[in-house]
């Protein structure tokens, strides 16, 4: 192979000359995080909401949980990711639109890139809530009722707590797989850290360090996530429970 | 204190229950046996609306279980429920399962719960586990923390659902021995049971229900002296039979 290393090549000046192609990684892999982490929130918060609607007594509510599921994870992501940039804007209401296209072009693509991952990985996460809340006994519920909790307290002091313990396994490649997914961000023009990459290619030309460099970053963020995961699991602990010391 | 009125009750096209009628009065002890699948367990837990019906009248203490209007929360505050698989909340401390409804429902404070609930913990003999989680306990300490549970809430009546009979047989005793210090105190208790010796200790009355019927409601002695039907005959020859 007649490839001719340089390592060096990241401590080197951009041609714009405001920073080195290591801070152009380094702002890509702020943007991946910023991403993820934004998404993240959204899809906790939107999975628990749906998840739990998949469970409650009724038809309509259920209904709804499901009708969202099977919605965000049918459609391929990237699709997802192409009406909210493209078409959503579209469909808004004209000065709605039109505000939108007149922000800050980061800004839109970092928008519809948070809300397409956030809504996408919900539907992943209502998923594991509902499952959370169905491996408990039926009798949990019954008994937050019949103590005279309200179906929201119950759910909120009673079923929810422990599904949230159970699925801590699960939720953690959730988790990690955002900041996998949110490289597809980097085809609507986000310039996150896949798409630094790239960029590192085209201007240097040295493929092999500005890909390995890349890998380690999402490699070093997914430990931390992990480490983190971990600590949360530990924490959350039920002493007396299986899986627990 | 709990009157049923023709309560009937069918999941799709099966009838659970068939116009169950039943009185539970103020102070007394009723005992509810019979067959797995004769409907006892859904007709206690119509008593508090965990169970809806379909048809009949249902009221506690005067308030309509089935009615619309019904504060249905407000209500169940006001009946305590023992389940056959105690259902403790795993995630909490003893401490917190005692306290969490009191504060969350009846809106105590925080102190005063957990000091109500010590004092019930200890009635019940484990006022020494109120910071173990409720895994760390045996089925019937679990069973007697579910009780105290209940209690806490100051409820004017008692529903049992087959309190022993997830617990292996050296537990049983333990928590029949507050559930008949409890119907001695004069609890008003409808008990879901097969544990005869506890209905001829303190039942004031034997329900017998057979295939969503009830078959037979009399006082304690004439239900073991002389049942009248003959279901309840084979039913406790069968089960006495060892006693």
């Amino acid at each position: 192979m007649n490839y001719h290393w340089n390592w060096g090549v990241f401590l080197a000046r951009t041609p714009s000359g405001e920073s080195t192609y290591l801070g152009w990684l380094l702002q890509g892999l702020w943007w991946t995080v910023a991403l993820s982490l934004a998404a993240w929130a959204l899809a906790l918060l939107l999975g628990t909401i749906f998840g739990v609607l998949r469970t409650v007594p009724g038809r309509w509510l259920p209904g709804l949980g499901a009708a969202y599921v099977e919605l965000f994870r049918n459609v391929p992501l990237l699709v997802q990711l192409f009406s909210w940039y493209f078409v959503m804007p579209e469909l808004l209401p004209r000065a709605w639109g039109d505000a939108i296209k007149q922000l800050d072009p980061m800004l839109q693509q970092f928008l519809a890139a948070w809300l397409c991952l956030g809504t996408f990985t919900a539907a992943r996460v209502a998923e594991q809530v509902r499952a959370g809340i169905g491996s408990l006994p039926r009798g949990q519920r019954a008994a937050g009722l019949a103590l005279g909790l309200t179906l929201p307290q119950t759910y909120r002091h009673v079923l929810l707590p422990m599904s949230f313990r159970i699925i801590v396994p699960p939720l953690t490649s959730e988790f990690l797989n955002v900041f996998k997914n949110s490289a597809v961000a980097s085809t609507i023009g986000l310039i996150e850290l896949s798409r630094q990459s790239q960029q590192l290619v085209d201007y240097t030309a040295q493929p092999y360090e500005a890909f390995i460099a890349v890998t380690l970053l999402y490699l070093l963020v997914n430990v931390v996530v992990m480490g983190g995961m971990r600590w949360v699991e530990s924490r959350s602990r039920v002493p007396g429970f299986i899986g627990s010391k | 204190m709990i009157r049923f009125r023709d309560v009937s009750k069918w999941y799709g096209s099966f009838q659970v229950l068939d116009a169950c009628n039943l009185e539970v009065n103020k102070g007394e002890v009723v005992v509810v046996c019979g067959p797995s699948g004769s409907g006892k367990s859904t007709l206690i837990k119509c008593a508090n609306g965990l169970e809806p019906f379909q048809k009949g009248e249902l009221t506690v203490d005067g308030i309509s279980v089935g009615a619309r209007g019904t504060n249905l929360p407000k209500l169940r505050a006001r009946v305590g429920m023992v389940f056959q698989h105690f259902e403790l909340f795993p995630h909490m401390s003893i401490r917190d399962n005692l306290a969490l409804a009191q504060v969350k429902v009846l809106g105590r404070g925080r102190d005063e719960a957990v000091a109500k609930g010590l004092k019930l913990l200890d009635r019940v003999g484990l006022a020494a586990q109120a910071g173990k989680f409720p895994g760390q306990l045996s089925g019937g300490q679990q069973q007697r923390v579910a009780i105290a549970r209940a209690l806490a809430m100051d409820p004017i009546c008692m529903l049992f659902d087959e309190p022993t009979s997830a617990l292996d047989p050296e537990m049983i005793n333990e928590v029949l021995e507050v559930m008949v210090e409890l119907a001695r105190e004069g609890m008003t208790m409808m008990c879901v049971t097969h544990e005869m010796g506890f209905a001829q200790k303190v039942a004031h009355r034997v329900v017998f229900m057979d295939q969503g019927r009830i078959v037979e409601d009399a006082p304690k002695a004439e239900f073991f002296g002389t049942p009248r039907s003959e279901r309840a005959q084979l039913f406790l020859s069968k089960i006495l039979h060892h006693v």
